[in-house]
């Protein structure tokens, strides 16, 4: 039990201004997106007219909305698990070398601080389907590259740059997972006559199960919500609807759209996804401290 | 090393090195384009070594204009970003630090809702709530200000468990015999506090400058305004232009700049980005 001061009123000003501005700029929008979602509204803003669960039933019954849903959860997965799998391994690798690991680190962490957009033209350059010298390349290799006309190629375009960004931190929390995992367990498998191969497989990945899975909410979490910059700088949703994602459709819906009242209702339907997300998230660290 | 296995040693290496080429490519090839004339970007054709425009790029881009229809320097936008970035980094340590000390350090009515409230940020992304969000803003007559930029991104539900797990963990003698000898709450916060949780505050510093630097769609959004752009979103504006026109070095050189500050704190401040990262998770 911490021991506490008496002052009765002090607490209430040092969290004003937390609770203020989560009251004006989370709280209050929140609202608004409730209660627009009710409401349908003209394009020009100067009329609305209630019409009670519409927005939600148009959205779905809407095929475009479900389609948007399936390429999300087809580009978060394909995201988490591209970016933990290489993760994973080079986190192995980085654990086995005694000579430049902290060089090896440095080198493979700093993409975290490049922003989703910038990856995005990062990597926009090497696919261009004129110019990029990989896709130059996988032409003279016989693919007929396009990610502006073919939606499967922009959505593994839009796949590739958000896994890069993402991969240093799988990278830096296996490697930490992999530090934490006893020596002398390794140690006895290894007297035993266990091969490497073996003793990852038996010993090294069942112990960072809980790590893989923590990394997998935290990986669908980022690519639901923060590949919002790759998707607006290299594909826009584009071709057709092919890299549409929820978070993205909000947004087009809402600014280029100008439909209010089914973006209101879009962002009502995220929040709960996202609160779902996030108490998955909370459970799970409970049992993480118990592992530990 | 549990054995000696040398071909797994060279294995090892081998990978690693791979890894490395293949996450510094992209960046690799923007150096490369930055360095050629804007004509030499054309069909079928893309420099693949150094040429020697770089400097007169580089120098044009960063003092002189950005190009592709912005005509504000990079330098000019880089104060915005860093202006929005550390309004955004101390904003929310402020308050943050303001408020976990009144959770753990008061008891007072209501006090598990507070908490519960700010809890309730962390279900509301700026993404998801994107719409609304900027009519209030609008309301508030904040389009094209700094606060604007800053002030809506500042409430943390991250950085005040942070926070608080640290305050809990801090001993109750040392609050006690804060109190004995005649310290206010105050001169606790100022004198014991926080300098208990000055390594905290900067692995937090390192992380939410990187946060407060890349944000995209929100200045996206409520700038119209070329003097409060910001540089990573004003590449969204570079490549608006039309697909023929679009000055390829320029973009890369202004998309590397933009990059460069924080990926300059991850590796000059590795530890406490590490430290940070992990915290913050918890």
């Amino acid at each position: 039990m911490t021991v506490t001061f008496p002052q009765k009123g002090l607490p209430w000003l040092l969290l004003l201004p937390q609770l203020l501005v989560t009251a004006i700029f989370f709280l209050w929008p929140a609202e608004q997106a409730l209660e627009q979602a009710f409401y349908q509204e003209d394009a020009f803003g100067l009329s609305r007219e209630f019409v009670g669960f519409e927005n939600f039933i148009d959205l779905f019954t809407d095929p475009l909305y479900y389609q948007s849903m399936l390429t999300t959860l087809f580009f978060s997965f394909s995201v988490a698990i591209l970016g933990i799998s290489v993760a994973l391994l080079l986190a192995v690798m980085a654990d086995r070398v005694i000579r430049g690991k902290l060089a090896y680190q440095t080198l493979l962490i700093w993409p975290y601080a490049v922003a989703p957009a910038l990856a995005g033209v990062l990597w926009w350059i090497l696919f261009d389907p004129s110019m990029g010298p990989i896709a130059l390349w996988l032409n003279s290799a016989g693919v007929d590259w396009n990610h502006y006309l073919n939606g499967n190629q922009a959505m593994i375009l839009v796949v590739i740059a958000s896994t890069w960004k993402q991969i240093s931190y799988n990278f830096l929390f296996f490697l930490a997972g992999l530090q934490a995992v006893p020596r002398s367990l390794i140690e006895a498998a290894s007297i035993d006559g266990a091969s490497p191969f073996k003793r990852f497989w038996t010993i090294v990945f069942p112990l960072l199960s809980p790590t893989t899975f923590f990394l997998l909410v935290v990986n669908l979490v980022y690519a639901f919500f923060e590949t919002f910059g790759v998707i607006d700088a290299t594909t826009k949703g584009g071709p057709g609807q092919s890299t549409n994602t929820l978070v993205y459709k909000v947004f087009e819906d809402g600014f280029v759209g100008l439909d209010l009242g089914g973006s209101a209702a879009q962002s009502v339907v995220l929040m709960g996804i996202v609160g779902l997300m996030t108490v998955i998230q909370f459970r799970f660290i409970e049992r993480k401290v118990q592992y530990s | 090393m549990i054995e000696n296995r040398p071909w797994l040693t060279f294995v090892s290496h081998a990978t690693l090195l791979l890894g490395i080429a293949l996450v510094a490519l992209p960046v690799w090839m923007a150096l490369v384009a930055s360095t050629h004339p804007a004509s030499a970007f054309g069909v079928g054709h893309i420099p693949l070594w150094f040429g020697d425009s770089g400097v007169d790029t580089w120098k044009t881009v960063l003092l002189e204009k950005a190009g592709n229809g912005i005509d504000t320097p990079v330098f000019f936008m880089m104060l915005n970003s860093l202006i929005m970035a550390l309004g955004i980094t101390f904003g929310k340590i402020a308050i943050s630090l303001l408020s976990a000390y009144a959770i753990v350090f008061f008891r007072f009515p209501f006090r598990d809702l507070c908490f519960w409230i700010i809890f309730m940020t962390l279900m509301l992304p700026v993404e998801v709530r994107i719409v609304p969000t900027y009519e209030v803003v609008a309301n508030l007559d904040l389009l094209n200000s700094y606060t604007g930029l800053t002030l809506p991104l500042i409430a943390s539900a991250t950085a005040t468990f942070l926070f608080r797990q640290c305050f809990l963990s801090i001993p109750g003698e040392l609050v006690e015999a804060a109190r004995i000898d005649g310290a206010g709450p105050f001169r606790f916060f100022f004198d014991i506090l926080l300098p208990l949780s000055r390594t905290n505050i900067a692995a937090l510093f390192v992380i939410l400058f990187i946060y407060g630097w890349n944000q995209y769609l929100w200045p996206l959004l409520i700038t119209t305004d070329d003097a409060y752009y910001t540089l990573v979103m004003s590449i969204k504006r570079m490549l608006s232009v039309t697909d023929g026109d679009i000055a390829w070095n320029q973009i890369m050189a202004t998309t590397l700049l933009a990059m460069l500050p924080p990926v300059a704190v991850v590796i000059g401040m590795q530890k406490l980005f590490v430290k940070g990262l992990v915290d913050s998770e918890k």
